[in-house]
């Protein structure tokens, strides 16, 4: 797979502070990269100089085989964190005004914004005024205007913020059609259930420094715990926690189950899962057994907390 | 479309269609001609009467001042010679009388230049008070004159008054009010053009902070330069600016229009008529009316309205450049007090110099000293044209100012940029600085 945006060794400093510390990003092409990180990491340094808002102090930017510049404004959609529109101007006029900076011809402009309003449901707020919207409302609109000229990348900070279940679910749709279509996305949140959902690569930023970047998978696999969560009932706990043991560490755990059983969670050390299976099968009826898969969560948490 | 043409676009049409734009047009005419009639109603009134009393033991000057008793005057003076000083020093406590006018009795008249009291309550004002020191010179003199036995009234008959025909080198006659309708007029542009600077600088920086704080300006950063944005927003709501003005200049020329129909002024040149006619036709209410009408058609009506128009864009552009700075710096107005004061100050010196200096001595050095300089030029520039300004000025301070607006704009769109991505805390004079160099 080929790559969209290349970030290679960007420095950006503020005075004598730096934001972003040699950070290097490999971001596939059709992919929905999570970008990860506390707060005041360095991500949005980093979108602002994707965006071409602010330049770097080195390091280049290479957008789909090419060097960074001002024509590829058009083929980036940006939906900052923090969300604005013009109040006091109508939402028609508005989303037509931002639609041509972005390059679109007027016409164009029209076409695309009558085929998202009609979409998204939303063809009777034409004339409003921002300020006559709710939070949410203008939201969506914020969104249309984002991926209206139908960028290649598309850079959503926290795109659910703000939106209640129904709505996040109607954006998070859209941006799953909007994958399909062919663009790629980066995805810049806090919300670790999001990126579990939809991202496939991810990377994390800590103090300026990017830690962590790759398939989600292979993160996954490398934060691998070799541990296994069990269920098991058994009449000789005390033999069974003996054998167990010897071998394992072992600990509680908490998991739904049907039956009334004895819940662990067994970290496997240098042994297999088999050498396992047979110490709890000799001592009981095994009703549970699963490998326990570090969530991102996990991963962001004892990544930051490690560095 | 290119994109700054856009935003110019945008920013016109967002202030023009601005409900307080609207109403400042046409309303503002309006107040200005209502602010105008009121004044000059209020100092046509007529105040009280005031009576004076006069205690005069010499009995040279009480009849003069009763001679100056009529209807109309402010003062009503009466004899009270035959009374109790004493007595009447008391009724002035008691609110009887405005005032005394004490006159003692002396051996030589000479002495009462300065024995001669006024007993009030209230102390009495400055031109009452020349006058009434007028009037007793003048009769001290004559009496004086007497002394020496020299013939008054051949005296009086040698006294010449005498009244200035002004004559421009053009060949123009022009009536006495001249100077003080091109001050009137050249104070209400200048006036007019601080105005429109505080007003649409202003405009500018509130449009700069609203986008800062609802954040709409990452959005259109990441599609054109924070510098073209900055520059489509100060032309855009300067175009604004201008429109406003060429409205007020139409309802202008319209009104005057208007008076001139009325009082049936003929718009030529005033050379055709003869100075005498001139002046018979001062006579008259409605023939001073006419003059003044027909000297407004002879001011350099087109240099003014050209020049305010220079002036205001390129006083605009340098002082909404700081606007623009300020707005990018502050996350909300109440913030931008602190960094406002030393735009105003020039502003405010400009009027001062324009109203005091300007006035006295159009082409003064200090008038044409401060019509060069980039921040106070407009101003004065714009008050001096009235009296007739050498081109080579004019074109001194308008390259001047047009020059420190590209320096300015410079630095500003440095700040602008720094700032407008900076959220949080107001940032101090330092900072700012440090934005410079960045």
């Amino acid at each position: 797979m080929s790559s969209i945006l290349e970030v290679k060794k960007v420095v950006k400093r503020y005075g004598d502070y730096v934001a972003l510390n040699d950070v290097s990003l490999t971001v596939p092409k059709g992919s929905i990269y999570g970008l990860l990180g506390p707060n005041g990491a360095g991500k949005t340094s980093l979108i602002r100089i994707i965006n071409q808002i602010t330049l770097p102090d080195s390091g280049e930017i290479i957008l789909d085989g090419e060097r960074l510049q001002p024509k590829h404004v058009q083929y980036i959609g940006y939906l900052p964190e923090e969300r604005g529109l013009y109040s006091t101007m109508k939402v028609g006029e508005q989303c037509l005004y931002l639609a041509q900076m972005k390059g679109l011809t007027k016409a164009e402009a029209k076409k695309q914004l009558d085929y998202w309003f009609d979409r998204l449901g939303i063809q009777g707020w034409w004339n409003k005024k921002i300020q006559e919207l709710s939070k949410g409302m203008a939201q969506k609109i914020q969104f249309v205007v984002c991926v209206l000229h139908k960028p290649k990348l598309l850079i959503f900070d926290e795109p659910f913020s703000g939106f209640d279940p129904v709505n996040a679910n109607v954006i998070k749709d859209e941006i799953l059609a909007l994958k399909e279509e062919g663009a790629t996305i980066i995805f810049s949140t806090h919300r670790m259930e999001s990126v579990e959902e939809l991202c496939d690569h991810i990377a994390l930023i800590h103090k300026s420094n990017k830690l962590i970047e790759g398939k989600l998978i292979d993160v996954k696999r490398q934060f691998k715990m070799n541990t296994y969560e069990v269920g098991i009932l058994s009449d000789n706990v005390e033999g069974l926690m003996y054998d167990l043991t010897q071998k394992f560490t072992v600990g509680q755990a908490s998991f739904k189950s049907l039956n009334d059983d004895l819940k662990l969670e067994i970290h496997l050390g240098d042994s297999t899962p088999n050498e396992l299976l047979n110490t709890l099968t000799r001592r009981g009826q095994v009703t549970h057994f699963v490998e326990k898969v570090p969530s991102v969560h996990d991963i962001f948490i004892q990544t930051v907390s490690n560095s | 479309m290119s994109i700054i043409s856009l935003i110019i676009k945008r920013e016109f049409i967002a202030k023009v269609r601005n409900k307080s734009f609207i109403v400042m047009t046409f309303l503002s005419p309006l107040l200005f001609v209502g602010i105008a009639v009121f004044v000059g109603y209020l100092s046509s009134m007529k105040a009280d009467t005031k009576h004076i009393a006069i205690h005069d033991e010499t009995g040279l000057f009480v009849n003069e001042f009763i001679s100056k008793n009529s209807k109309e005057s402010e003062y009503k003076y009466i004899d009270l010679t035959l009374m109790d000083v004493k007595f009447l020093k008391d009724s002035i406590a008691k609110d009887s009388y405005e005032g005394l006018l004490y006159i003692p009795k002396v051996a030589n008249v000479k002495e009462l230049e300065n024995k001669i009291q006024f007993i009030s309550n209230n102390s009495p004002s400055i031109v009452f008070v020349e006058k009434t020191q007028n009037i007793i010179a003048h009769k001290l003199t004559e009496t004086n004159l007497e002394m020496a036995h020299l013939d008054t009234l051949a005296i009086k008959n040698a006294e010449s008054q005498v009244n200035i025909n002004l004559t421009k080198a053009t060949g123009e006659v022009s009536v006495k009010g001249l100077n003080e309708i091109k001050i009137a007029i050249g104070g209400l542009f200048g006036y007019l053009i601080m105005m429109f600077i505080i007003i649409y600088g202003n405009m500018v920086m509130r449009s700069v902070i609203e986008e800062k704080t609802n954040r709409i300006v990452e959005i259109i950063i990441s599609s054109v330069k924070p510098f073209q944005l900055m520059m489509g927003k100060i032309i855009g709501t300067s175009l604004a600016g201008i429109l406003q003005f060429l409205i007020w200049v139409i309802i202008g020329l319209v009104l005057m229009f208007a008076a001139s129909m009325f009082f049936g002024v003929d718009m030529g040149p005033t050379t055709n008529i003869p100075p005498e006619l001139m002046h018979n036709a001062q006579q008259e209410f409605a023939g001073t009316a006419q003059m003044y009408i027909k000297e407004l058609w002879n001011l350099p009506i087109a240099s003014i309205l050209i020049g305010f128009v220079i002036y205001f864009i390129g006083g605009y552009f340098l002082y909404s450049s700081f606007y623009a700075a300020i707005g990018a710096a502050v996350d909300n107005q109440t913030d931008s007090q602190q960094f406002l004061l030393p735009i105003i100050m020039p502003l405010m010196l400009s009027v001062y110099v324009g109203f005091f200096t300007v006035i006295n001595d159009p082409h003064g050095t200090i008038a044409v000293v401060f019509s060069m300089i980039p921040l106070t030029s407009p101003i004065v520039m714009l008050m001096r044209i009235p009296f007739g300004v050498p081109w080579w000025q004019i074109a001194i301070s308008v390259s001047l100012l047009f020059a420190s607006f590209f320096a300015v704009v410079l630095f500003a769109s440095k700040i602008y940029r720094i700032g407008i991505l900076m959220y949080g805390k107001k940032p101090t004079w330092k900072e700012l600085y440090r934005w410079l160099k960045y």
